[in-house]
């Protein structure tokens, strides 16, 4: 069995479809480098990761495959599911030997890199759902995510051109960084200090000092609004928590406690 | 100025309000604007919360009063009934909607209102909340306002340049039952203001066609509502009111409200336990099927079925009653066709069309893109043919649907059917 390892990244991975194709074979497995080998290995190729080769591989991908095809792998990208890489890898490859494959759901690593971004794309528009800003004194609407997939870039723009007359500031906790918009564009934030941040990465919820002085009574107001709206007779918690994952519970005004 | 008074004031409202079902920012896309908060997304609109009924939250559904001089049998807020009254002020309404979209609680306003003194003075205070939003908050989000039977054409004409959608609710198909039930009103009440809507947005799309910039005029179209099990009307009433109304071009949504006994001492309503849910998820199929799957009212009810079968779906119904439209070849069906099929969705149907594209599909195919085959196997064929080889293939026409309904119908789908059939014994006489 032939075996590729690379460094787990994207263009990592890009270069691992040039030599695939610079070597003439088509390895059977595309392994991350720490990932244990498969026992019977002919040969084990651990791939250099070049710039130039995963771009050149990645304009011929354009040429080949639709907009939408592209974009979709991108979206996939953004899952940083170690389980995409081997699919993703022998999908690329084939584009290249069969070309635009993308809309043939019956090949396994196609339907495989489709329902991985379809994933994706979902928790996205569970985020432009679920954020809930709180103001600040000084006017910036901050809020705290932490999200499976890393779909901050995805719902930059819908919240740019959203809240275009508020700053804001959206930060996720698990990957440690931001996009804060300012009232003209959008720049990507990390802190020094993590522990330094006047929120709580556990709830989000902003420290009182910096809190805007009617913040209470409007997460007060909200949450009376959610209970009120609920009509009793027809409770239905199965769908409330199907369309509702708990796991974003923690971050949503409405189901904290004020 | 928000305070805790206002607290009180919008339970109140919300609680008065929340008999109203639609609650979709659909319809509409438009981007945010310079020196203006807000955009409207495309599709389906977006939910930011889902209540504890498991109903999407998706715009502050509020009423501005819930007095009413009106004496609606099936409303909560009938002048006859003794409950909790309240009024906000027009500007406590607007900053609540501001800070709450500011917030990402919402994807705009629902507003609605009792009819206190005459339609048009109702009307006009709601007009001119709208009116603020748009001009001097500069709100750009979704604005659904329900429209007040009477008001005046020039009101409605006003209040549809700044509201995305605007509804008025049938409640009830019947104009006999109507009027028994809510004396102040009768079908013209109703078909008047849609059509007057109907005018503004067919004047309006004329209109752009001259000048592009013109304002648009209720873009996202009309909605309206019906109750279900309130009064008497068949699934065949409700639906072929449905129809008709979707026959209107600005007619977009027509949403069933499975009737919650709020007046249980008005002899003219049922008492109901519980509202009929199983039904009204049903007429959700029905009306589905009118305007996603190309299905006729006449094919999903019709005299001899005057109301949907509780325990199967409408298609899965369709179908038990046509086995000589099946089985449906994957292969080279057309994509209606396959629509058609029970099990099979307009996602399932597209990935079939796309990936046959390719290659001939098998059953092993479709399992593998995430068609769920309980159903769609008895009506359709795919590569694999009868051989020696392979199993026979039983199908409807093989098993005869009256074998095959069994099988399909799942224990806990029946007794939910059961359940509510039980229900209706609590009709009471002289309801007719
Ligand atoms: S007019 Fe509207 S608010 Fe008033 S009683 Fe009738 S349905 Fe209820």
């Amino acid at each position: 069995m032939t075996v590729y390892t690379f460094d787990g990244t994207m263009d990592g991975l890009l270069t691992a479809v040039f030599y695939a194709f610079a070597f003439k074979e088509q390895p059977e497995k595309l392994l991350n480098e720490e990932d244990a080998l498969p026992l019977f290995c002919d040969r084990v190729y651990k791939v250099p990761t070049e710039e130039e080769k995963a771009r050149r591989v990645w304009v011929g991908l354009e040429k080949r495959l639709t907009k939408e095809a592209m974009r979709l792998i991108s979206v996939s990208w953004l899952s940083e599911l170690r389980e995409l890489s081997q699919p993703l890898f022998q999908y690329i490859c084939k584009v290249f030997r069969q070309g635009d494959i993308s809309r043939n759901y019956a090949d396994p690593d196609v339907l495989a890199v489709t329902n991985i971004a379809r994933r994706v794309l979902h928790e996205q528009l569970r985020m432009k759902q679920f954020i809930r800003f709180q103001k600040a004194k000084d006017g910036t609407y901050l809020t705290v995510i932490a999200p499976d997939h890393n779909v901050l870039p995805l719902i930059i723009s819908h919240f740019k051109d959203r809240f275009r007359d508020q700053p804001w500031l959206i930060y996720d906790a698990k990957r440690h960084y931001g996009f804060y918009y300012g009232g003209e564009s959008v720049v990507r934030v990390t802190f020094e200090n993590e522990a330094d941040v006047p929120f709580n990465l556990e709830d989000g919820k902003l420290n009182d000092d910096v809190l805007s002085a009617d913040d209470h009574l409007l997460q007060d107001l909200w949450r009376t609004y959610f209970k009120a709206i609920c009509i009793r007779e027809r409770m239905n918690p199965r769908k409330q928590l199907n369309d509702m994952p708990r796991r974003y519970w923690k971050y949503m005004t409405e189901k904290q406690n004020g | 100025m928000l305070t805790e008074k206002t607290m009180e004031k919008l339970r109140i409202l919300a609680e008065s309000a929340k008999y109203d079902v639609s609650c979709s920012s659909s319809g509409t896309v438009r981007s945010g604007r310079q020196g203006m908060v807000g955009n409207t997304v495309g599709g389906v609109g977006i939910c930011h919360s889902f209540a504890d009924d498991g109903r999407c939250i998706s715009l502050l559904k509020v009423m501005l009063t819930n007095f009413c001089m009106y004496d609606c049998a099936y409303c909560i807020n009938r002048r006859s009934n003794d409950i909790k009254r309240a009024t906000l002020s027009v500007t406590e309404l607007e900053e609540i909607t501001m800070e709450f979209y500011r917030r990402n609680y919402i994807e705009g306003l629902f507003l609605s209102s009792g009819v206190v003194r005459n339609p048009d003075y109702t009307m006009e205070r709601l007009t001119a909340i709208v009116r603020d939003l748009r001009t001097l908050h500069r709100f750009n989000g979704y604005i659904h306002l329900k429209s007040i039977p009477g008001a005046s054409r020039e009101l409605l004409n006003e209040a549809g340049r700044y509201a995305d959608r605007m509804s008025v609710n049938i409640e009830i198909p019947r104009e006999e039952s109507l009027k028994l039930l809510a004396p102040e009103k009768d079908h013209q009440s109703v078909f008047q203001p849609m059509r007057l809507i109907q005018q503004g947005v067919l004047e309006n799309k004329e209109e752009r066609k001259h000048f592009r910039y013109a304002p648009r005029f209720v873009p996202a179209g009309q909605s309206t509502q019906m109750i279900v099990g309130a009064t008497k009307e068949t699934d065949r009433d409700i639906l072929t009111m449905s129809s008709m109304l979707y026959g209107q071009p600005s007619m977009r949504r027509v949403y069933y409200s499975g009737y919650v006994s709020v007046n249980t001492y008005d002899s003219r309503l049922p008492i109901l336990k519980q509202p009929p849910l199983v039904r009204e998820n049903r007429l959700y199929q029905a009306d589905w099927l009118l305007r996603f799957y190309h299905f006729k009212v006449e094919e999903i009810v019709d005299e001899e079925h005057a109301n949907l079968d509780l325990g199967l779906d409408p298609k899965l119904a369709w179908a038990l009653r046509h086995p000589e439209a099946f089985p449906v070849d994957i292969n080279t069906a057309e994509y209606e066709q396959l629509l058609r099929v029970p099990g099979l969705g307009t996602k399932s149907a597209w990935l079939i069309v796309n990936s046959r594209r390719f290659n001939r599909l098998t059953s092993y195919d479709l399992k593998k893109m995430g068609v769920v085959m309980k159903k769609a196997k008895y009506f359709i064929t795919c590569n694999e043919l009868t051989s020696q080889f392979s199993q026979p293939i039983v199908g409807i026409n093989e098993l005869r649907p009256e074998r095959l309904r069994p099988l399909l119908v799942s224990k806990s789908e029946q007794r939910r059917a059961a359940e509510e059939l039980q229900l209706k014994l609590d009709f009471k006489e002289g309801c007719d």
